[in-house]
């Protein structure tokens, strides 16, 4: 186990270098298109971009710029973003809580909710249930959010006129504006968990250890909730812990369309306005998200399946 | 065992038809099954795969899945109507009154629970009792299945411990709540000759312990003969003949019980004194039962009129022990004497010049150790050893055997010579050039055609996409040095002879035959090339009895007519010592005996043989045999002991030296050795293992009264 840590630990070190390399070539250096463009917009003269890129350290060599952005962004010197002339840090802070907010919400719900339709359905495979069950959870992740966003909007807000139409909390946090973003997000992303966790379950209910289980004469509750659960949590464990990944980038359409002042909407901003200081930043947190997650998992796994924990 | 039959019946199936329904429509699994079973009496069903044994054991569970359902009659167990119970009625009685042990251990245990909790959770869920005193209960019943170790036990996952262990414990599970019946559905299939051996011993040794009836479910004859009291043979889907263990085997009365009889090999028999005699045919599907007799088509006493008319019914059997019945409409008329066949015999093949010989033949695996302590410790790298110093030699048309448990390294030793591994020391040379060093892709045609393998598994050994003709023709056509389209098929159709199969074979798919049909195809497949040695990886261990009989006389009839050079890997001894000339017995990578047959079934023996001969399952009640049962478990490979590899378990260890040396080869004569550190005087000693009556004792003991 201590070994497996270290490992995955190792490997998440190793990821973020490399991609904080990609980054820093992509964005940082005249590899794809000149940074003094990017930031002084395509009308500057050629002199105000050579004195801009001097002030700024471009000429110095590649690999100490490198390091100095590096060595800078560990010490949590994250640059300045020149959209909003104030350090990255300070604005990404307080979006990253909210999107943080948002996202518990959303998985607050959609998992007990996901994992309950799909054991029933998985419990009972081909019955009625279960269908009902499966064609809820197709339809509604079939529905991209921009279009739920818009559906939603529709009914609850100019239809009804229960809901505001926008989340941007411009009065202090308000649990009634929470609500259309967190349906959006569940909606779309429960039925895919639902759907890996019947097809689980539902094989391990064909499984022998279940025979067994149930002509030992222990209750069918006990059957399922010892017995047939935890095997059948071992696979949509993992895609649960995708679908925190997925919900960064997936933010961004519901947070744009609500106003809501998360990452997502910070992202889209960053790069709609050549923030490279702020795109660097926030590329950064979703590697980190994402490689966690990933370590997360694995560490999950093996917990869940001794057969692995043991060998 | 005393059958208590003034007492009530513990169960009793009262003309039971089961039947599944499914979208082609109703097909019937069991037709008028009737059996009535006293209180510490073992039952035995016995039967090929689909005559419905297992689903009888489901019924009496009243566990058939959504699409089963007994059609009419009734199974009452203690005098009620388990057929009207509800599912909370059955939850109470099942598991608690009727427990079930069943064919594979491991997929019967839930891979992610502790053992502990799989085993507490039954009386607790019986009984209503605290954690803390069911866990004495499984403790205590885990010392009573005789496992080593229990606490540890106790504590593990299933996939910690061993297959026989895992078996004990699926044993254990089932007699934690005291059940008055306990069904057991191939308990010991899965599971290796010695250990099988021992799980045997157990059950035998429960039933008189706690006084549990028992209904044993078996395809070998032999298991039932050394478990049961009494035997039902069941054929699509009916009983055919029932009766006490005694009569029945001495006596069988219907056919097909005689056909079974004849498909095993017997420790008298060998392939040239008296080659089995196969079943015809094959068993009928559900829904093309044909009228009558079911067997009638594949009977040799079959009469138009008797036996395919009206559906015959169980009749007793009269001047016979009680209860033995059979389902013949003219069982009075036919000639029963069970007669060991003679004189048809064939000659013996000539053998000829050493096709093969391996010479202190090593295969070392390295095996990456990822722990962090093993990283420190810089000792990452360790050696199984799979193969150590095989020497052992074949000759032209001979069958030589090599025998031994899983991990034996008798598979390792196939991969080697097949050069899909390739050896780390010693020799193989094969028609007299050193192979052992060339991977079968550096291999040339000529080398590659001349020694091929057939597979245990013939299910996954055929491509499902392409057709049999296809699949043998590319065979043909890389090795047969044919290339006209013509006369490739032409070679074919001259192989699906051989093999017996119709020709029209040609154009099928693998999933249009059966497994005994997939085999012949692996036959002639492996014989397309003419080669002048065949490797046989249990070719016959997952076919049915009559079909395995079948796929084994076709194997010695075309070994007999190419003089091919045959390698029989098997861990079934009755087979073994049916067809092979000589036997290599394994244990742990090394070689402990080997020498002709005649040699090895008689002493002197290695301890080791001693005890695998000790387990083999005879299904005849005159032949006697000394019962050795091996206790504990093979060593793991990663870590075998210092001396002989046997010694952790040898019956007959001998001191310290049997744990720190290596014993020395000994040469009993001719190419007969042993690798023991006891004396051959002291093991020529031994008693025989395996007593087989002499013909004038069988004759006098067969017919009392006549």
């Amino acid at each position: 186990m201590a070994t497996l840590i270290a490992k995955r630990l190792g490997l998440m070190l190793f990821t973020m270098v490399i991609v904080s390399l990609i980054l820093f070539l992509l964005l940082d250096t005249n590899l794809a298109g000149d940074p003094a463009a990017r930031v002084l917009g395509q009308f500057a003269s050629a002199d105000q971009k050579s004195l801009w890129l001097a002030q700024h350290g471009y000429n110095d060599p590649l690999m100490t710029r490198y390091f100095h952005w590096v060595s800078g962004f560990v010490q949590g010197d994250l640059g300045e973003s020149n959209r909003y002339r104030a350090p990255v840090a300070d604005i990404l802070g307080p979006r990253l809580w909210n999107t943080a907010i948002l996202g518990f919400w959303t998985f607050a719900i959609m998992i007990p909710l996901s994992l309950l339709f799909g054991i029933l359905s998985g419990m009972c495979e081909g019955s009625k249930l279960d269908r009902t069950l499966s064609v809820i959870s197709i339809v509604t992740t079939s529905v991209p959010e921009f279009a739920s966003s818009v559906f939603f909007a529709a009914i609850f807000v100019f239809g009804l006129k229960w809901l505001p139409g926008t989340s941007g909390m411009a009065e202090g946090f308000d649990w009634v504006q929470m609500v259309l973003p967190v349906m959006v997000l569940v909606v779309y992303g429960f039925g895919y968990v639902a759907r890996m966790t019947r097809a689980s379950m539902a094989e391990v209910m064909t499984a022998q250890y279940i025979r067994t289980a149930i002509l030992k004469g222990l209750p069918y509750k006990t059957v399922i909730l010892r017995h047939a659960l935890r095997n059948a949590l071992i696979a949509p464990f993992t895609v649960i812990m995708l679908q925190i990944n997925w919900l960064l980038s997936g933010v961004i359409v519901v947070e744009f369309f609500f106003a809501y002042k998360g990452f997502g909407a910070l992202l889209l901003e960053a790069s709609l306005n050549n923030d490279v200081a702020l795109l660097e930043a926030c590329a950064m947190v979703a590697v980190v998200v994402a490689v966690t997650t990933q370590t997360l998992a694995d560490i999950g796994y093996t917990y869940l399946n001794p057969r692995i924990r043991f060998s | 065992m005393n059958t208590k039959n003034s007492q009530a019946p513990i169960l009793e199936c009262k003309d039971l038809c089961i039947s599944y329904y499914t979208r082609a429509g109703e097909i019937p699994a069991v037709v008028d099954f009737s059996l009535t079973l006293f209180p510490g009496e073992t039952v035995g069903i016995v039967g090929e795969s689909g005559c419905g044994k297992s689903t009888v054991a489901m019924a009496i569970m009243q566990y058939m899945g959504a699409n089963g359902g007994i059609k009419s009659g009734s199974i009452t167990f203690k005098g009620q109507n388990m057929t009207h119970m509800s599912e909370e009625e059955l939850r109470q009685i099942r598991g608690s009154e009727i427990a079930m042990i069943y064919q594979e251990p491991f997929a019967s245990l839930n891979p992610s629970v502790k053992i502990s909790t799989q085993l507490i959770e039954v009386p607790m869920a019986h009984e209503g009792i605290s954690a803390k005193e069911a866990w004495q209960r499984a403790l205590q019943v885990l010392k009573d299945v005789k496992l080593p170790d229990p606490e540890r036990v106790m504590n593990a996952y299933p996939h910690q411990i061993s297959g026989g262990q895992q078996q004990r414990v699926v044993i254990a599970m089932g007699l934690l709540s005291n059940p008055s019946l306990l069904l057991l559905d191939e308990p010991t299939t899965a599971l290796d000759v010695t250990v099988e051996a021992g799980i045997v011993k157990l059950i035998a040794d429960i039933s008189k312990k706690y006084g549990t009836s028992q209904i044993y479910i078996s395809h070998n004859l032999g298991l039932i003969l050394e478990t049961c009291d009494r035997v039902f043979v069941m054929y699509s889907g009916e009983v055919v003949e029932e009766g006490s263990i005694d009569s029945l085997f001495s006596r069988p009365r219907h056919p097909y019980t005689h056909g079974l009889f004849a498909c095993i090999p017997l420790p008298t028999a060998d392939k040239n004194a008296a080659p089995l005699r196969p079943i015809r045919g094959q068993l009928p599907l559900p829904h093309e039962r044909p009228q009558g007799c079911y067997y009638g088509p594949r009977c040799d006493h079959f009469i138009a009129a008797t036996c395919d008319g009206e559906h015959i019914m169980m009749a007793p059997v009269e001047g016979s022990a009680a209860n033995h019945r059979v389902r013949c409409a003219r069982w009075r008329e036919i000639e029963h004497d069970r007669v060991i066949p003679e004189g048809i015999g064939e000659q013996p093949v000539a053998v000829g010049e050493y096709i093969l010989e391996v010479d202190k033949l090593q295969k070392y695996y390295e095996v990456r150790d990822n722990s962090l302590k093993a990283l420190l410790s810089g000792k990452r790298i360790r050696h199984i050893k799979a193969n150590e110093e095989l020497n052992f030699r074949a000759r032209k048309g001979e069958t030589v055997a090599i025998v031994g448990e899983s991990g034996c390294g008798k598979s390792t030793f196939a991969k080697v010579l097949m050069g899909l591994e390739t050896s780390t020391n010693g020799e193989i040379r094969h028609n007299g050039v050193e192979i052992s060093e060339i991977a079968v892709r550096d291999r040339s045609n000529k080398q590659v055609s001349s020694l091929q393998m057939i597979f245990q598994n013939p299910f996954d050994t055929l491509n499902p996409s392409h057709t049999i003709g296809s699949q043998i023709s590319r065979v043909i056509s890389k090795f047969g040095g044919k290339t006209e389209k013509g006369k490739i098929r032409e070679k074919v159709m001259n192989l699906l002879d051989i093999v017996k199969l119709p020709r029209d074979f040609y154009y099928r798919k693998p999933r249009q035959l059966s497994g005994g049909q997939k085999q012949r195809i692996g036959i002639a497949r492996a014989f397309a090339g003419k080669p002048s040695m065949v490797i046989a990886d249990e070719p016959v261990s997952a076919l049915d009895v009559s079909v395995a009989a079948a796929v084994t006389e076709l194997l010695m009839d075309i070994q007999r007519e190419q003089k091919t050079t045959l390698l029989f890997i098997s861990h079934d001894l009755s087979v073994v010592r049916y067809l092979s000339d000589r036997i290599v017995v394994m244990y742990l990578g090394q070689i402990l005996e080997r020498g002709s047959t005649e040699e090895i079934f008689s002493p002197p023996y290695h301890p080791y043989t001693e005890a695998l001969l000790s387990a083999i399952p005879i299904a005849d009640p005159k032949v006697t045999k000394r019962e050795i049962v091996l206790e504990g478990n093979l060593p793991s490979v990663m870590n075998p002991p210092k001396g002989c590899p046997f010694c952790t378990r040898c019956p007959r260890h001998i001191g310290a030296i049997c744990d720190n040396e290596v014993p020395p080869v000994q040469q009993v004569n001719g190419r007969h050795f042993i690798k023991c550190h006891i004396s051959l005087d002291e093991l020529a000693q031994v008693e025989e293992v395996i007593h087989v009556p002499s013909k004038a004792e069988r004759q006098q003991t067969v017919h009392p009264t006549q």
